[in-house]
C-alpha cells in the first residue's frame, strides 16, 4: 500500500463509519415514529368504538 | 421555551452548519494545510485522528457529567443524555483506534505497538463497550444506575489517556505541549476547523439518539398502557 492508500482508507473509515451510523439512526427514529403513530390510531378507534 | 417549529428550523441550521464545516474542514486538509516534511501525505490523518479523540474525550465528559446527574437527581433524561453520549463516544474512539493504525503502518511500520497511548486507548475503549454489555445485561433502573457509576468510574481513564505521552516513555507524537501546540500556523488552522466539524457532528448525532431513546421509551409506555384496549380492539375487528 502507498502513503496515499493508507490516507485514503483512513478517510474512508470515518466518513462511511458516520455516515452508516446516522442511516441507521434516522432509520430506527422514523420506524419508532410511525409505531407509534399506529398504536396512537388503535387507541383512538378503539375510544371511539367503546 | 422554543417553539416546536423554531426548534425544528435550528437543529436544521446545525446540521446545515457542520456538513459545511466538514466540508471546509475537507478542503483545508487536502488543498491549504502544507504537506509534512518526513512523514508524506499520510500526516493528514492527523486531521481526522485528533479531532475524533478530542471529541469522543468531550463525549465521554457529558457521559461522566449526565451519570453524577441522574444519580442526584434520578431523572431518566440524564440517564438518556449519557447512554446517547457514551454511543457517539464508542463510535468516535473507534474511529480514533482505526484511522491511527492506518497512519501507524506506514509511518512505524506496524499496524499496532503497545504504547501507554495506544494501550490506554484500548482500555477506555473496553471500558464503554463493557458500559453497554452491562446495560444489556441489567434492564430498567438497575441497569441505569449501574452505567452511570460505570460512567463516572470509566471516565478516570480519560485524563490518563491524555496523560500517558507525558507520564511514560512514548513513541507517539507530542503535539500539545507546556509550551503550546507544536503546529505550523496552516496546519493548527486546518485543525481547527475539522475540530469545529466534528463537534457540530457530535451534537447532532447525541441529539438524534436522545431522541430516538426518548421515542422508544414512550412507545414502550403506550404498548404497556395499551394491552388490554388492543386486546378488545382485536377482537372489535374480527367482529367486523
Amino acid at each position: 500500500m502507498t502513503n496515499l492508500s493508507y490516507l485514503f482508507a483512513a478517510y474512508a473509515v470515518v466518513w462511511v463509519g458516520i455516515f452508516l451510523y446516522i442511516l441507521a439512526i434516522s432509520r430506527k427514529n422514523a420506524r419508532l415514529e410511525r409505531e407509534i403513530r399506529e398504536l396512537e390510531n388503535q387507541f383512538q378507534r378503539a375510544g371511539m368504538k367503546k | 421555551m422554543i417553539s416546536e417549529g423554531k426548534r425544528t428550523v435550528l437543529w436544521r441550521l446545525v446540521w446545515f452548519f457542520a456538513l459545511a464545516a466538514m466540508m471546509a474542514s475537507l478542503y483545508t486538509i487536502f488543498f491549504y494545510a502544507p504537506t509534512e516534511r518526513t512523514m508524506g501525505e499520510v500526516q493528514r490523518v492527523f486531521y481526522f485522528h485528533v479531532p475524533t479523540a478530542i471529541t469522543a474525550f468531550l463525549a465521554f465528559f457529558l457521559v461522566f457529567l449526565a451519570s453524577i446527574l441522574f444519580l442526584i437527581k434520578k431523572d431518566r433524561k440524564w440517564d438518556h443524555l449519557a447512554r446517547a453520549s457514551a454511543e457517539v463516544g464508542l463510535l468516535l474512539t473507534t474511529l480514533v483506534l482505526i484511522t491511527g493504525s492506518l497512519w501507524a503502518k506506514p509511518v512505524w511500520n506496524t499496524w499496532w505497538t503497545w504504547d501507554p497511548r495506544l494501550t490506554t486507548t484500548l482500555v477506555l475503549w473496553f471500558i464503554y463497550v463493557a458500559y453497554f454489555m452491562l446495560r444489556s445485561a441489567a434492564s430498567g433502573d438497575t441497569g441505569a444506575r449501574l452505567a452511570a457509576v460505570l460512567g463516572i468510574v470509566g471516565f478516570v481513564d480519560v485524563p490518563i489517556v491524555f496523560m500517558s505521552i507525558r507520564w511514560w516513555r512514548t513513541i507517539h507524537p507530542v503535539t500539545i505541549s507546556p509550551s503550546g501546540i507544536l503546529l505550523e500556523p496552516a496546519m493548527l488552522v486546518t485543525l481547527q476547523i475539522s475540530l469545529v466539524a466534528f463537534l457540530l457532528f457530535f451534537i447532532v448525532l447525541v441529539r438524534e439518539r436522545y431522541k430516538m431513546i426518548v421515542l422508544a421509551e414512550r412507545l414502550t409506555f403506550i404498548k404497556h398502557m395499551s394491552l388490554p384496549v388492543t386486546g378488545r380492539f382485536s377482537a372489535l375487528k374480527e367482529d367486523n
